[in-house]
């Protein structure tokens, strides 16, 4: 096992070797990672006394979390964590925080198990570390689950060897002294701080040093609500950002990008009248558009805009949405079951493509030189960022730094690494370094997207039962050439011959499933190979796929003659969902009246060992312009480390869904998003938010379900259903109001 | 080139500039003043909102020579030293912030609002055109209605 390359120290005060008292990778011993809990969640306990059982689905017995966190096992303790002389403890995080809140709750882990203040626990984004294989990928709601047993076990040890040393000090055994406060605490009162312990922690020969996480049941900080540790920073506007950044001579960079998506360069026909302009200080043409570089970005903008480019054709030129939509209505897989000798409900939804859009657009800073280059950006999967820039740029990847930045959100986004790569190809073109930035139509128009999907849902029922559902999915494929974030499964996504198309098979099988007992269930994908930009969006498969089921779910109770919240309580698989499912029937006090052109709506979600339930309040009135006034949600988490956090990421989730449910969306026209900006793009403002909102976080109880995406599905059922009853209409195409309102900005 | 001085949080600056240069990348570029934010440069996300003589403002369509010899506030600016203002530390109360990339221009839209209106409603709330991609509105909302009771 071998040490890190870079440590907290040196990246944080430049203090090497003295100060580094207790850097450690622990290698946990092998019975300590068999804990990892492979065991399916609640099937066949409780079975539903309506429902017909039906086999479980791939995601019942391994959902893409334990896929995830099986490939990050071999390296999942080579974590750093350093205990600072002055009694801090700094821990890196081989993560993207983007908004999730993963830092603070890291944060709270170790200074749970530490017994430390939060304050005195630092958490900083760790550079790219190929050593640590598939266990540097952001994605798939994992990070908590994935860290919540390694960070713990490693706080651990290092509980364990400060209490050694003061032990070895006082000449104490050990089992009579206490942790508190950042201090070790002997019988008589006498205490040592942390800080004066860690240089003979580091230092001890500690062969027989067992190390055990305290039992959850003793968790004082853990699994209360915290506020974000970051969050003073944000609201001062001290927050760096990559672009917030003094890299020394990097200079404003943007792209003149193509007409259509994929275009490349054919000529540059006035770069002497560009390179004139104020403030222009060089000029590259690059594999996606021409870039220009500047004294500020107002210079760059200006410029790019000044370019006369003629432009080779693009991969998708041709198309436009009703071209997509019937490839995706052939493209869906036929039924299995005939609707002959029963009753049975058949729909088929579409939904539109949808931007990511998060706020900091796609940015980087490269600073490429002959023999080394050094990178930053918000980085989801930072080895295999730094694989393919090593080879994109000529360097061996041991010359490239990747520095993984907080960034401005991400929802799939920042899976990818197109800007960090072109910011490294410009640099290396210019021989500068430089600071690139997307405009923000740029980011709408060549930046990623969630696919459009079709869908075919078919369910028969007879005498009070659901006895098959058949659901077909068609998708313009989703981008996974990420692979879990190393060059290996990267690579293996990218074989021309179904490369990408069976990871994305894995991806749908491990994370979509039906969590109702409807007999005989099957969920097929089948994936349209367009060469487009696209990416997994919060939820990926799920948002659209489990969003569908559960306007269906609706449909399926009003033939059957059941009320929404009492068929899905007779169906749904355990009584923990239906626990759930009974706190927001409850506390949104389901079944009230409502005036003429309100309405309610429910739906239900499982998935990542999570489940959640939504209710919402929508007015109606005027269908053109609906506004969900409000929301009360459920989760149950399994065990929630931060509720205040999971409610944030909740309230996301559900403003997500107000937003792709009702009115935000692409419309691609010959090859291009028609979209912008913002005021093209309507993802929700605070005039589409609701003004009432109620979270409610079920107790602990096991181990840490995923959460970053568990809020989407549910709510956008909730939204649609409530839009169904509230207007009387079978809302079937997605977002519902999505005319093109605006005039769209020049190629 | 053109020279402009005014005041950004209180410090008195001069800057060489064209005279459209919009005042974003001033702050930004030249006085490194990075708190503003750039989220689409044609005043539909906020993201860079600031104060022009006390007035909400978006710097990426103010031209700095409209700047010259007025008084710029950022986020930066609103603090007092270590004292927070009461919609920063309702923020903090409220744990407003995700990403936070949004935020100093929320902040500011709503400093700027409650100036004019000491207990908005929702409806005054809801003018604030300000984008969360975060979706944290909700938050921003009961932050507003907090720091109003403290103010």
């Amino acid at each position: 096992m071998g040490s890190p390359t870079k440590t907290a120290a040196e990246h944080d005060d430049g203090a090497v070797g003295r100060r580094r008292f207790l850097t450690f990778l622990v290698a946990a011993p092998t019975l300590t990672l068999a804990t990892t809990n492979l065991a399916p969640d609640g099937i066949g306990t409780a079975a539903a006394e309506a429902g017909v059982p039906g086999l479980p689905q791939p995601a019942d017995i391994m959902d893409l979390g334990d896929v995830l966190i099986l490939a990050g096992t071999p390296t999942a303790h080579l974590l750093v964590l350093e205990v600072t002389e002055d009694g801090e403890a700094h821990f890196e995080l081989p993560r993207a925080e983007v908004g999730q809140g993963i830092t603070t709750a890291v944060a709270m882990l170790v200074a749970e198990e530490l017994d430390l203040p939060l304050s005195k626990v630092r958490v900083r984004l760790a550079d790219a570390r190929p050593e640590l294989l598939m266990n540097q990928l952001t994605g798939g709601s994992n990070t908590i689950r994935s860290v919540y047993g390694p960070v713990r076990r490693t706080a651990a040890a290092a509980r364990a060897r400060l209490v050694a040393a003061a032990s070895t000090r006082w000449d104490l055994s050990p089992d009579r002294l206490v942790t508190r406060d950042g201090a070790v605490v002997a019988p008589d009162g006498r205490t040592a701080s942390y800080g004066s312990l860690t240089g003979l922690a580091a230092t001890l020969p500690l062969p027989g040093l067992t190390v055990k996480p305290k039992p959850e049941s003793e968790h004082t900080l853990v699994g209360t609500p915290t506020s974000r540790i970051d969050a003073r920073a944000m609201v001062t506007g001290t927050m760096r950002y990559t672009l917030d950044l003094d890299v020394a001579g990097a200079k404003p960079t943007m792209v003149r990008r193509p007409p259509t998506i994929n275009g490349t360069v054919r000529s540059v026909n006035n770069e002497t009248a560009v390179r004139a302009m104020p403030g222009v200080i060089d000029l590259a043409v690059v594999p996606t558009g021409v870039a220009v570089m500047a004294e500020t970005f107002g210079q760059a903008l200006d410029a790019k805009d000044a370019l006369d480019v003629t432009w080779n054709d693009g991969t998708v030129d041709a198309l436009s949405d009703a071209d997509i939509r019937k490839r995706l209505r052939a493209a869906a897989l036929p039924f299995v079951v005939p609707p002959l000798l029963t009753r049975h409900v058949d729909a088929e939804f579409d939904f539109a493509f949808v931007s990511h859009a998060p706020l900091e657009t796609n940015s980087a800073i490269a600073d490429v030189r002959d023999d080394r280059a050094e990178i930053w950006a918000g980085l989801k999967s930072a080895i295999v960022a730094k694989q393919t820039i090593a080879a994109a740029i000529g360097l061996p990847e041991d010359r490239v730094t990747v520095h993984v930045r907080q960034s401005g959100g991400s929802f799939g986004r920042r899976l990818f690494f197109d800007g960090a790569l072109e910011a490294a190809q410009i640099s290396k073109a210019m021989a500068r370094p430089v600071k690139l930035m997307w405009s923000r139509i740029d980011d709408m128009r060549h930046g990623r997207a969630r696919p459009a999907t079709h869908h075919k849902i078919r369910a028969t029922y007879a005498l009070g039962q659901v006895l098959t559902y058949e659901h077909r999915v068609a998708a313009v494929e989703t981008d996974f050439r990420h692979g879990l974030g190393e060059i290996l499964t990267a690579t293996a996504a990218r074989l021309p011959v179904a490369g990408n198309l069976s990871f994305a098979q894995t991806v749908f099988l491990t994370t979509v499933k039906v969590p109702y007992d409807f007999g005989v269930v099957t969920e097929l994908l089948n994936e349209v190979p367009l060469k487009m930009h696209t990416a997994s969006w919060r939820s990926v498969y799920s948002a659209n796929t489990r969003g569908a089921e559960e306007i269906l779910v609706d449909e399926l109770a009003k033939r059957m003659g059941k009320d929404p919240v009492a068929f899905r309580r007779a169906f749904l698989k355990t009584d923990r969902q239906r626990r759930v499912l009974d706190k927001v029937a409850a506390a949104g006090n389901w079944g009230r009246t409502m005036p003429a052109g309100f309405a309610q709506g429910v739906g239900f979600h499982d998935e990542y060992k999570s489940c959640t339930a939504c209710l919402v309040e929508i007015d109606a009135r005027d269908p053109g312009k609906p506004r969900v006034v409000r929301a009360v949600i459920a989760a149950d988490v399994g065990r929630p480390i931060n509720p205040r956090g999971l409610e944030a990421q909740l309230l996301g989730g559900l403003t997500d869904a107000i937003s792709t449910t009702l009115r935000a969306g692409l419309h691609i026209d010959r090859g291009l998003p028609l979209e912008g900006s913002y005021s093209q793009f309507h993802y929700a403002r605070q005039k589409d938010s609701p003004t009432d909102v109620r979270i409610f976080i079920m107790p602990a109880d096991g181990e840490p379900g995923g959460a970053g995406e568990l809020g989407v599905p549910a709510a956008v059922g909730a939204i649609a259903n409530a839009y169904a009853r509230a207007t009387g209409t079978s809302p079937r195409s997605f977002p519902i109001n999505f005319d093109v309102d605006f005039t769209p900005f020049p190629r | 080139m053109p020279t402009y001085t005014f005041a950004v949080n209180g410090k008195t600056v001069t800057v060489e500039a064209p005279a459209d240069m919009p005042l974003l990348w001033v702050l930004r570029d030249k006085l490194g003043v990075t708190g503003p934010k750039y989220g689409c440069g044609i005043d539909v996300c906020k993201a860079c909102t600031s104060h022009l003589d006390g007035e909400a403002v978006n710097p990426c369509v103010v031209p700095v020579s409209e700047a010259a010899g007025r008084k710029v506030t950022t986020i930066e600016g609103l603090a007092d030293g270590d004292t927070l203002h009461p919609v920063q530390e309702a923020w903090l109360e409220e744990d407003v912030a995700q990403c936070g990339y949004c935020q100093p221009g929320q902040i500011m839209a709503a400093v700027a609002l409650l100036r004019k209106n000491r207990n908005p409603t929702d409806a005054e709330i809801d003018a604030i055109q300000n984008v969360c991609r975060c979706g944290t509105y909700f938050r921003i909302r009961e932050a507003i209605k907090r720091a109003a009771a403290k103010m």
